[in-house]
């Protein structure tokens, strides 16, 4: 196993890692702040992607159908929170359950009344395209290294606003005792408006740098939701910096066991069955870590309630 | 008394009437042609299912909306890519609607939930796309027939292509499923060089960065992928952002067609691919389909679509040789053997297994005709002629 190699899927596994972190912390604040289980979180994701690959074509500029997909998705987010979810609140998990996955069929079969169940074109524009010489032998995608800078950028900003803002504070506040913040007479509905508008916003986000990569299709978004949920139970519900952890840490395990688990099995194991048990391993270590994380701290590594 | 049998006698009249009825109304029922069209229509699948159903209106519009010179019902039904789900719209089918044909399916694994259960019922199951081998071996029935292929044969074919173009060291990668591994299986009953590696990954991925850092470090002569929908589109694009698309030459079944093709534009080209049927393909069944299919949608139709008309043409053969008389399933069956309409792959037979012995070709995708257009299919050569399938001695059928 060479050293270049295994520098280059810890790349890997840090761009899956920060692309999991942008779904995660919104998820993890709604869940955390509004005891709200939002399954449509991945459609923000979706939204997000159709949004900006929309603008770009129609406007030319990747910089332009970034920042209007990202306005776009905000928008939609605080207007689904306005109009479907404030009455969720009071309820109790399964209805929140019901109701968002009711959202999820909404969104899909929106996108598919608008843009069609194809699959749309989404391009890297040109100057993000290519590759950048790490140093000799390592070649990596400009595009992806973009993609991890943006994420980091994100989770910095994302800890500055939460840690040394007043809305960071009532944020933190909102987490830990909801009803003394109501008490002492902030105005929880916007806060949660705010959040949920803002959590929608980063899950866009990840939606609209995954578009031109991945695939923009009707029901994008259900296919990232899951390890975005095995993040924040890995991470402890509610928590930024757990989202973050949580994130790096499956975006690692995944990533290093689809590249080198079956090659380590190989050498203890008969080639034949290490084809077998390889890839069923690999897909399945994430889940072997939560289910390790629930039994050792079913809390989670860094909960926001301590 | 007379007063009071004359009474009975009318209501006992007007009560058979009553009775009759339904019996009257069944009979005029059965001057109508019934097909159950099952196919996925929600969810990301539901675009192949859609243009499953522009292909079967298609047909019927080719057809003057009459099958076989009758009034025809279509009921299309959604399996979203469910076996139980497939079945109970089957069911539903066969009892309520009491349809006389079953069409469509897209997944191996509803076909094989599905067709039993229509053909047990005495009801004929036209397969337009999933193509199991159970269905060409050990589970052949004489009320199944299939306007597709089966499973294994494009892969062969692309095995053979590269056999023949003599390329040793090549990189193979599926879905870690069961028709991942069956095109796999395909694939090396033709190709006898040597394979550096197989790689199966999980099913519905969406990203291959690691998988193509691991593909890079293995430096093969060529790759073979099995990537359907929208897998293909994220292993398109990766594979051209990685840059790996001028360094290894990439070989695929069902991964690039003309669903994918808008997706990922030129992130296609180069692309070589096995297919029996092709848009460009020469004859004028297929040439009416693809022009006409191109003005009433405004896009290209896919090889779904083709099988799905074929059906259609198929069912609408078998009617005609029987003159309407739908009780007629010796008849139907025996006309149906025949393959007698105009296919748009061209003339073909049908084996014992009712699945087609047709010809297969090598496909690349090259820019469109003029610029800006999206790239298209083409043929290069002709693979197979006449290719069978692998489990015809499986099948006791004898005709």
């Amino acid at each position: 196993m060479n050293i270049v190699l295994v520098l280059e899927q810890t790349l890997n596994g840090l761009q899956l890692g920060v692309m999991l972190f942008l779904m995660a912390a919104g998820l993890t604040l709604v869940f955390g702040i509004m005891n709200l289980v939002n399954l449509a979180h991945g459609s923000f994701y979706m939204v997000g992607a159709y949004l900006a690959t929309t603008f770009y074509q129609a406007t030319g500029s990747f910089a332009l159908g970034v920042l209007l997909g990202l306005a776009g998705t905000l928008v939609v987010g605080i207007v689904v929170e306005l109009v479907a979810l404030r009455t969720l609140y009071e309820r109790d998990h399964l209805d929140q359950v019901l109701a968002t996955f009711g959202l999820i069929l909404f969104f899909n079969e929106l996108m598919a009344m608008l843009w069609g169940r194809a699959a749309i074109y989404a391009t890297i524009p040109g100057y993000l395209s290519g590759h950048v010489e790490l140093f000799a032998g390592l070649r990596y995608p400009l595009y992806r290294l973009v993609i991890i800078a943006v994420g980091l950028a994100v989770a910095g900003l994302l800890w500055f606003v939460v840690a040394r803002t007043r809305l960071g504070m009532l944020i933190r506040a909102g987490a830990s005792n909801r009803a003394m913040v109501a008490a002492l007479g902030v105005n929880i509905r916007l806060l949660y408006t705010l959040v949920f508008g803002f959590g929608a916003a980063l899950a866009g986000l990840a939606g609209l740098m995954a578009g031109p990569i991945h695939v923009v299709q009707p029901g994008m978004g259900e296919l990232i939701l899951i390890e975005v949920f095995v993040v924040i139970v890995i991470g402890g519900i509610g928590s930024i910096r757990g989202a973050f952890a949580g994130a790096l840490i499956v975006g690692m395990v995944d990533t290093l066991g689809r590249a080198f688990v079956r090659p380590m099995l190989a050498t203890v194991l008969s080639p034949s069955a290490a084809d077998t048990a390889g890839p069923a391993l690999a897909s399945m270590l994430i889940y072997l870590l939560m289910a390790i994380v629930l039994a050792l701290r079913p809390q989670g590594l860094f909960p926001a309630r301590s | 008394m007379r007063h009071k049998t004359l009474h009975t006698l009318i209501i006992s009249l007007a009560a058979a009437l009553v009775a009759a009825v339904p019996a009257i109304a069944q009979q005029m029922e059965r001057q109508k042609v019934k097909i159950g069209f099952i196919t996925t229509l929600s969810g990301p699948q539901g675009v192949i299912g859609e243009h499953m159903r522009n292909s079967v209106e298609l047909a019927l519009d080719h057809l003057g909306r009459k099958v076989g010179g009758l009034e025809v019902e279509v009921i299309y039904g959604d399996d979203q890519v469910k076996p139980d789900v497939g079945k109970q719209v089957a069911d539903e089918m066969l009892k309520k609607h009491q349809v006389h044909f079953v069409a469509g399916i897209i997944w191996s694994n509803v076909m094989l939930a599905v067709a039993p259960t229509v053909t047990e019922a005495g009801t004929f199951m036209i397969g337009t796309n999933a193509g199991p081998h159970e269905l060409a071996g050990k589970m052949c029935n004489e009320l199944f027939f299939t306007t597709s292929w089966q499973n294994d044969e494009t892969p062969e074919a692309m095995g053979k292509v590269m056999q023949d173009q003599g390329i040793e060291d090549v990189y193979v990668m599926a879905p870690n499923y069961a028709a991942g591994k069956d095109m796999v299986t395909g694939f090396k009953r033709y190709y006898k060089g040597r394979i550096v590696d197989e790689v199966y990954t999980r099913l519905g991925q969406t990203d291959y960065q690691a998988e193509l850092s691991q593909l890079r470090s293995k430096n093969p002569k060529a790759v073979f992928v099995f990537y359907p929908g929208g897998m293909g589109i994220s292993f398109l694009r990766q594979y051209s952002e990685a840059g790996l698309r001028g360094q290894f030459p990439l070989y695929s079944v069902y991964t690039v067609d003309e669903i994918s093709i808008p997706a990922v534009k030129h992130a296609a080209l180069g692309q070589w691919e096995t297919r029996y049927w092709s848009p460009d393909l020469k004859n004028p069944a297929n040439q009416k389909y693809v022009s006409e299919f191109r003005k009433k949608y405004g896009k290209m139709p896919v090889f779904y679509g083709a099988q799905s008309y074929d059906g259609i043409m198929l069912i609408d053969s078998a009617v005609r040789a029987v003159k309407g008389n739908l009780t007629d399933k010796k008849g139907m069956i025996a006309a149906m053997r025949k393959a007698n309409f105009a296919s748009t792959r061209g003339k073909f037979t049908y084996n014992t297994n009712h699945f087609p012995i047709q010809n297969f070709y090598l496909l690349k995708a090259v820019a469109g005709p003029t610029p800006g257009d999206d790239p298209v299919m083409e043929i290069q050569k002709t693979v197979f002629t006449n290719h069978r399938d692998s489990y015809i001695k499986e099948c006791g059928m004898r005709w």
